[in-house]
């Protein structure tokens, strides 16, 4: 079986949703506007439920099960817990800093899924430039967190903000450099003709830009193994110390939705978005969103967390040669093969990131050893 | 050429982790339901027995802290003691059961009970028939063999819990 | 140009969020790293010495139970060999082979704490914490069964117990020798070789052969950084000269090494367990000692391998029925010792885990 184009696909083309549906383009805006607003919402109440009671069975206990049937309500209860609470703010904040912060944190998590098709077509705007757009636009949250800890005038949250900044920025070359391996197989920078070029998903073409995806897009959205800026064994909390109230829920709430978009860019990309047989292809969509964050929450079970150092230097020197050595051989074999990658390439792809993950493991060393200290008395 | 640290630690610790998700948690659903404890527990309250109790007072004698006051006047005509007040500090007990073992009477007794916590500091000290035995104040087994063999047989989670090896 | 940075002090507070009780660093940080480190204890200070002299005997070991309080049976059988010491008294030898049974659970008992206590340190989101409270459960439902408490027995008497064990305690206790090891393995498979754990903890912390004898360490700390000196084979009580078991010692005493040796000394009193079990004959629980206890005039010096390490009580007698001195020689007071050396050089976070690793208990270190 080829890979094949996706300007030669028509079987898919009919079926595709036309891109004013259902009578428009103001229709069309709001009813995707609020199918995306009732989506983000009502699922990172569920994520937050799943994370919850998923990392209870884990752990030999039962998770949350007071509040409503299963403890499927824990979530509003905790919103309503954190609504009814006094917001403070610091006497020497910056007002208005302090204030928009969690707004422009929040804001570019609702707007990643205006590209991310839940059907065939079916996604509030069509950009030529999807996956571009998706990665220029989380960018904007690493600004809301640098607002926070400068906006706190507190000493340790601009610590933890300037920490966040350094890896966010960080992860996002090797996320990105995967993403464009992903983007030369599919010949389309939008999201639904990358979903459309699937077949076969792309995990198995590609299964260390995967890897590297996943780890870098753990790393950005600050979630374990990488969550040392919320960790206990920090001193404060982090960029989020001064904030309580709504505020607090709206960075609690950019936690979990960027836990969400991630998986929906990772089922999109890597695992075949939509697509699969018999159940209704939304469906699917949310299946495979599902599985991506229990993987999430499986990892963050079981693994401790990594020093800042040890971060950083994942980042540097493990995760972006890697990315660019899988960018060198993927843009190889889509010259010698251009209408297609044959099958016989995902054992080829497989066998080149097992050598290449065995060969960094040899090389490449964690973080610093004890630095030699004037003792000082 | 050896080669370590490629991932396959992790990946052996989230197996175990993925086999704990489908076992049965060792949670116990309190107060819905409970666990027997100990037949010898040393529950947070003093069971006296007036009829045995001569007022020797070795308990008050024994106990660590002082937590036992008791006042006794001479009943003249029987030549006896009369016990005229018997009062214990149960918040300021520690529990460790010295008394009740030194009792050569055996007229005092470990509570059974555990959830005996009261709203006002003065319901803590309890004093003469406050501290008979009832219905909610049983006496435990604590250095009481013959109490403790009538005792449910204390729940262990050894035996709750069945997992496959 | 060069930047002039200036060191600043980080007070990590009584309070932390990880356990091991109220603590406080007053830690002298330049930039991420330590340069100096100072400790600050005695928040729990209660007078347990100075208490001791106005008990009996016998109430002092309701006392020493408090100490450390995730050990209490250890406590107890350190302070009871004192008095025998001191007043001259044998035990029976079921006595003693129940002792050696209480001491080896309450070490597995102790070490999951302290092993579940470093993992949540490292970041293990409470995972290997609460597995280890499971197995935990089992072992305090065993020393529930015996005393009728589940954190400080008092169970220990001068001259053996008041109570003997009961029916169903022997075969628990087997099925509990039966299917432990297996857990033990499962547990190394989660977290032994996992690869951040290693980056985090290995190196991490060192603590020499010749500096670690110097300041008087005992214990796991010791025995990791490769002196192999255990106060069961050394200076044997309590009849542990007959029982075959290995000293686990490590090689570079860092972190690793002391959360492996901890591991392996899980271990090693499994198999104490299983050989002691069939051997204690019945008979007599106690000897005969009075209700009042006076020793004769003198001191002694009784000491264990407690599971922290070695600990020791020096008991003063005046000839009345309470003691005239009893001074407590706590391992984690003096494993502390080590402390700032082991954490000058590395960042906050190390910080953190080098002093969860040295496994103290802030009732030893302040009494």
């Amino acid at each position: 079986m080829v890979l094949s184009n996706p300007g030669i696909n028509t079987l898919f083309r009919a079926a595709s949703l036309p891109p004013d549906w259902p009578g428009g383009f103001w229709w069309h805006w709001l009813v995707f506007t609020v199918i995306i607003l009732a989506f983000v919402l009502t699922l990172v109440m569920g994520f937050i439920w799943f994370e919850r009671r998923g990392m209870g069975r884990m752990q030999a206990r039962i998770g949350p099960n007071r509040v409503g049937p299963f403890g499927l309500l824990q979530p509003v209860a905790d919103a309503v817990k954190v609504l009814i609470k006094e917001d403070i703010i610091p006497a020497k904040a910056d007002r208005l800093v302090h204030w928009l912060a969690p707004i422009v944190a929040f804001t570019p998590v609702l707007l990643v899924f205006a590209v991310v098709p839940f059907q065939n077509g079916a996604l509030l705007a069509d950009l030529n430039i999807g996956i571009l757009y998706v990665v220029a636009v989380s960018s904007v949250t690493a600004v809301g967190i640098f607002m926070a800890g400068w906006g706190s005038s507190n000493k340790y949250a601009l610590l933890g903000a300037m920490r966040d900044i350094a890896s966010v920025v960080s992860y996002e070359i090797p996320v990105v450099i995967s993403i464009v391996s992903v983007v030369l197989i599919a010949g389309s920078l939008s999201l639904n003709q990358i979903v459309l070029a699937q077949t076969l998903p792309f995990i198995l073409f590609q299964p260390l830009a995967f890897l590297i995806f996943f780890i870098g897009a753990s790393a950005e959205i600050n979630r374990a193994p990488f969550d040392l800026l919320e960790a206990d064994s920090e001193i404060v909390a982090g960029f989020h110390t001064e904030y309580s109230g709504m505020k607090f829920a709206l960075f609690y709430l950019v936690e979990y939705g960027e836990a969400l978009a991630i998986s929906a860019i990772t089922a999109t990309i890597f695992l075949g978005g939509w697509r699969g047989p018999w159940l209704p292809p939304w469906l699917w969509f949310l299946i495979k969103i599902g599985a991506v964050f229990f993987f999430m929450v499986w990892i963050r079970t079981t693994v401790p967390r990594v020093r800042i150092d040890q971060l950083m230097a994942l980042a540097w020197k493990f995760l972006f040669p890697l990315a660019l050595i899988n960018l060198v051989i993927t843009g190889t074999e889509v010259l010698v093969w251009p209408e297609g990658l044959p099958w016989f390439l995902i054992f080829v792809n497989f066998a080149i990131a097992a050598v290449l993950i065995l060969l960094w493991s040899k090389l490449f060393r964690l973080g610093w050893g004890r630095v030699e200290v004037r003792t000082i008395r | 050429m050896k080669f370590e640290r490629y991932g396959k630690g992790i990946a052996k610790g989230m197996m175990v982790t993925l086999k704990h998700l489908f076992r049965h948690p060792v949670t116990v659903q309190y107060p819905e339901q409970r666990l027997h404890t100990s037949r010898r527990i040393r529950g947070n309250e003093l069971v006296w027995d007036n009829i045995k109790c001569t007022g020797c007072a070795t308990c008050a004698k024994t106990c660590p802290l002082g937590a036992i006051q008791i006042v006794t006047s001479v009943n003249a005509v029987e030549n006896k003691y009369k016990v005229e007040k018997i009062e214990v500090d149960t918040g300021y007990c520690i529990q460790c059961g010295l008394c009740v073992e030194a009792c050569p009477y055996n007229a005092l007794f470990m509570g059974y009970a555990y959830e005996r916590a009261k709203y006002r500091r003065a319901e803590v000290i309890q004093t003469n028939e406050a501290l008979l035995a009832s219905k909610e104040r049983q006496p435990s087994g604590y250095a009481h063999p013959e109490i403790a063999e009538k005792l449910p047989e204390q729940t262990l989670l050894l035996e709750r819990i069945f997992e496959e090896e | 140009m060069t930047l002039r940075t200036e060191p600043f002090v980080l007070n990590i507070g009584p309070v932390h969020p990880s356990t091991h009780g109220v603590f406080r660093m007053r830690a002298t940080l330049d930039g991420e790293v330590i340069v100096n480190l100072e400790p600050v204890f005695g928040y729990l200070h209660r007078g347990i010495e100075k208490l001791a002299e106005e008990r009996t005997y016998t109430g002092v070991i309701s006392l020493t139970d408090r100490l450390d309080y995730l050990a209490s049976m250890s406590n107890n059988l350190a302070y009871v060999l004192a008095v025998e010491k001191l007043a001259g008294i044998s035990v029976p030898e079921r006595a003693q082979y129940l002792r050696v049974i209480l001491a080896e659970l309450q070490r597995i008992a102790s070490h999951l704490i302290a092993v579940g206590a470093f993992l949540n340190d490292c970041g293990a989101y409470f995972t290997p914490f609460l597995y280890m409270f499971r197995e935990r459960e089992k072992i305090v439902d065993l020393f529930e069964m015996l005393s009728g408490q589940r954190l400080l027995y008092n169970y220990m008497r001068v001259g053996g117990f008041n109570q003997d064990i009961p029916d169903e305690f022997m075969p628990a206790l087997a099925k509990f020798v039966d299917t432990m090891p297996h857990f033990i393995d499962e547990y190394e498979q989660l977290l032994a070789q996992n690869e951040i754990l290693l980056a985090r903890a290995k190196g991490v912390g060192i603590l020499p052969k010749e500096p670690a004898i110097n300041v008087s360490a005992s214990g796991p700390v010791l025995r990791a950084s490769g002196v192999k000196w255990d106060i069961r084979k050394a200076d044997p009580y309590c009849l542990y000269d007959r029982f075959e078991f290995d000293i686990p010692t490590g090689t570079a005493g860092d972190c690793y090494d002391r959360y492996r040796v901890r591991v392996e000394e899980m271990r090693q009193s499994l198999r104490i367990l299983k050989q002691a079990m069939p051997q204690m004959p019945s008979g007599e629980i106690k000897s005969e000692v009075p209700h009042l206890l006076r020793p004769p005039i003198g001191e002694a010096y009784g000491r264990i391998e407690a599971p922290k390490g070695e600990l020791g009580f020096y008991l003063v007698s005046d000839n009345s029925i309470a003691p005239y001195r009893c001074h407590i020689r706590a391992p984690s007071l003096l494993n502390l010792t080590a402390l700032r050396e082991m954490i000058i050089g590395w960042k906050v976070a190390d910080a953190i885990i080098i002093f969860g690793s040295i496994d103290i208990t802030m009732g030893e270190v302040d009494r």
